[in-house]
């Protein structure tokens, strides 16, 4: 309870200085003078961002800072990653600490709108659901009534947990956990019934278990978790780099663009949407103040959406998630980009 | 009386010293007199050893049959399976693969040897202020010592590093002749004068022309970001604790003295500090010192973090050593007086040496502490051991692992504390001079 109130008050200071700071200084510039970009990232979640034994930052987040940090200066590598706890990462992107975020953050009304945030769009749609032991005999969250469950503080997922118990009037005795190992080792060691986290993350923790067969996801799947990058209010032109790079990388899968025929395509196709977004035809780059070879290079140097997805938690890695929502929106998933036109 | 002599009862010769009876001497007499020295004792033991015994059993296995060599947590498994049937024992090989990230962090393989020289040079440079045996002439490298280890771990041309040392040095001279003919404060108004103005004016152009002209001991840079494992809390605690110390003398002075505003000053910072936890310090010095900043600067983070954690553990230490102030009898400040001597020369010769000596306790407690509490910095995005961690349990081939990465950071802490609390028994014991 300290802890919250003591995080909000931080919170509210960084706000209200954060508002007053970022109207005089425009982030595109300051990248650029720095030469790297700041990106606020996940400490550390299998799949999604996390250094690997060299120290380089890996992940699906990841990619979206490298796409972003090629766009603008056309290096992918021209990074400097900043690991941010949940309860901190708002405060470090009001108080410039970081350019952006692509930390799998839930976009959420109030995050949006009271915290002053843009979420510039959603690179994966997740839901909760509800991890058991095979012993417990439960095939459905309906069964779970006086459950104890490990539930991570201070997320989306402990509101979710609450609402969901309440409406199908259930009731549950909750065991506070502060990060994802620590759930699941406690879940392992018999603490809780019921691991509750995104079902994302439970696949990836589930993959990791000695006895995986030992244990079920259940079918139901809780809530609306659309993860995305986001800025901070009050810089559009900065705000509308960062979507576009996103939308950049899922357009490209698409059209079939892909790491490798990017720079074949870039010397003209029959398809003029895929010319505009090489920079072939018109003048996106120079709309946005940047180089015209802004798309080319987030595709020759980080690649699109779905290479990023298989290489990063696709079905071959041991994260092991399924397209599912994420899909292309021609291929049954949500995933869309605007057009580039 | 001849008689006397032939009578038997008198034994006329000294019998042979006889070894005691066994049970009461050695090994024996010793688990007699502290194990078995009553039936409900007895007891006691029997039920201790049976519980340590289980304890061991439960453990030993598990510490020595561990696997060493595997390249992720299911190969561990899978190894541990083939020779025991089982998995319930440790899979040290995480430690292994990742022992050298777990010591220096990110830092580039390829200059290991500047964190090692750097540590090698650190520990001598502490050797003659921990052990008076040590040469004298060894303290011009302790001085020198902090700019060598600027340079060695964050690399980039020796010009920049040369010109701080030539501040302080020219601050130094400064302070040598004005003491000369002036008072003790315009002579330390005067050394902060000339050492600022080396800094902000003339410093800069000549470490410029330097590395136009001369560029040489230029090593490759390594951004603080890099920094992490055990060579981040190596940095961060000893930098505290050097720092830490003079910082809280001149602090617990200033609490004692009769200047208004001096006792202001320090009775405010110590008890603000005091009043604050470190976590929000380190937070403040993290994320909110962007604010008072102009957009724009960029202010080294592990500096940051150095300066709270100094701030912090420094208003610890003005407290620990007023305890000692407190604790020196009336007498021994009014017999310094008594000879004469000024503020300063009474500080330096009497009380100092005796309040430093009573409280040596309480200040190794502060350093131990301080240097535990280096593991916060994991919570503003440092990757110290603890933060480390959790990123290699982030990577697919070691999610899961757990226990072996905890006790090898808390192996690492313990021999450190413990060698500090060793040092501060040996120096107490060596300056006792009170008759006990």
């Amino acid at each position: 309870m300290k802890k919250s109130v003591f995080l909000g008050a931080l919170t509210l200071a960084g706000l209200a200085a954060g508002t007053a700071m970022a109207q005089d200084s425009s982030t595109l510039a300051a990248v650029k003078e720095r030469g790297v970009l700041k990106c606020g990232v996940n400490p550390g979640t299998p799949g999604f961002a996390a250094p690997d034994a060299n120290g380089n930052f890996v992940g699906f987040d990841v990619d979206v800072c490298r796409a972003v940090a090629a766009a603008v200066l056309g290096d992918s590598e021209a990074v400097e990653y900043t690991p941010l706890t949940s309860a901190v990462r708002f405060t470090a992107l009001a108080s410039g600490e970081v350019d952006m975020l692509a930390r799998n953050t839930t976009w959420t009304f109030s995050r949006d709108v009271d915290l002053k945030n843009t979420f510039v769009g959603v690179n994966y749609y997740d839901g909760q659901g509800f991890m058991v032991p095979k012993d417990l005999g439960v095939s459905s969250a309906k069964e779970l009534g006086g459950a104890t469950v490990c539930i991570e503080t201070g997320t989306t997922t402990e509101l979710n947990l609450a609402d969901y118990f309440r409406v199908n009037n259930m009731d549950y005795e909750p065991v506070p956990v502060e990060s994802f190992t620590e759930a699941q080792t406690q879940f392992l060691a018999g603490a809780c019934d019921v691991y509750t986290t995104d079902a994302s993350a439970l696949a990836a923790s589930r993959a990791s278990f000695e006895n995986p067969e030992g244990y079920v996801v259940l079918p139901e799947i809780i809530s609306k978790e659309p993860l995305g990058p986001l800025v901070r209010h009050g810089d559009d032109n900065w705000g509308d780099i960062v979507r576009w790079s996103l939308n950049a990388m899922i357009a490209a899968e698409e059209y079939g663009v892909t790491s490798a025929n990017a720079a074949e395509m870039a010397n003209g196709t029959e398809n003029p949407e895929i010319n505009r977004l090489l920079g072939v035809e018109g003048e996106l780059g120079a709309m946005l103040g940047l180089d015209n070879a802004w798309a080319l290079n987030i595709l020759t140097q980080v690649g699109n959406y779905g290479e990023s997805f298989e290489k990063n938690i696709g079905e071959n890695t041991p994260v092991g998630l399924a397209r599912g929502l994420n899909a292309q929106w021609t291929e049954g998933g949500l995933i869309y980009s605007p057009p580039f036109r | 009386m001849s008689n006397t002599n032939s009578l038997s009862y008198v034994r006329k010769e000294m019998l042979e010293q006889q070894p005691a009876p066994r049970s009461q001497v050695g090994f024996t007499r010793w688990v007699r007199e502290n194990l078995f020295s009553g039936w409900f004792n007895s007891i006691l033991t029997i039920v201790s050893i049976f519980v340590i015994y289980k304890i061991l059993a439960g453990t030993l296995p598990w510490l020595f049959g561990g696997v060493w060599d595997a390249t992720s947590l299911d190969q561990c498994r899978t190894i541990l399976n083939e020779r025991f049937g089982n998995t319930h024992y440790a899979c040290w090989a995480v430690l292994t693969e990742r022992w050298n990230q777990l010591l220096y962090g990110f830092y580039p393989e390829s200059q290991y040897w500047r964190a090692n020289l750097a540590f090698v040079l650190m520990l001598a440079s502490l050797a003659p202020v921990l052990f008076d045996k040590v040469p004298r002439k060894m303290l011009y490298l302790t001085m020198a010592f902090p700019f060598l280890m600027v340079w060695l771990v964050w690399g980039g041309p020796i010009w920049g590093v040369t010109s701080v040392a030539v501040g302080f040095l020219l601050g130094g001279v400064a302070f040598k002749v004005v003491d000369r003919y002036g008072s003790m404060a315009l002579s330390a108004i005067a050394a902060v004068a000339v050492a600022v103005i080396w800094w902000l004016f003339i410093g800069p152009s000549v470490v410029e022309g330097l590395n136009a002209v001369a560029p040489i001991g230029h090593l490759e840079e390594v951004q603080s970001r890099d920094l992490g494992g055990f060579m981040i809390c190596v940095i961060i605690g000893i930098s505290g604790i050097a720092l830490s110390l003079p910082i809280g003398i001149v602090l617990a002075l200033g609490r004692q003295s009769d200047l208004f505003i001096v006792k202001t000053i320090c009775v405010g910072f110590i008890e603000f500090i005091r009043g604050v936890p470190l976590i929000t310090l380190l937070f403040t010095a993290s994320l909110l010192l962007n604010y008072f900043l102009p957009p724009g600067t960029t202010f080294d983070l592990t500096l940051r973090v150095i300066i709270m954690v100094t701030l912090f553990s420094s208003a610890y230490m003005a407290e620990v050593i007023r305890g000692g102030l407190a604790a020196l009898p009336k007498g021994q400040y009014e017999a310094a007086d008594a000879l004469g001597l000024d503020y300063w020369k009474a500080q330096r010769l009497i009380i100092m040496p005796q309040a430093l000596k009573i409280s040596i306790p309480g200040i190794v407690n502060t350093f131990i502490g301080l240097f535990k509490d280096t593991t916060l910095v994991m919570f503003i995005g440092i990757y110290d051991m603890l933060g480390l961690s959790n990123a290699i349990r982030a990577n697919a081939a070691w999610n899961g692992i757990y226990w072996e990465l905890f006790i090898f950071i808390g192996g690492v802490f313990w021999i450190c504390c413990f060698a500090m609390s060793q040092y501060s028994q040996w120096l107490e014991r060596k300056l006792r001079t009170d008759h006990r």
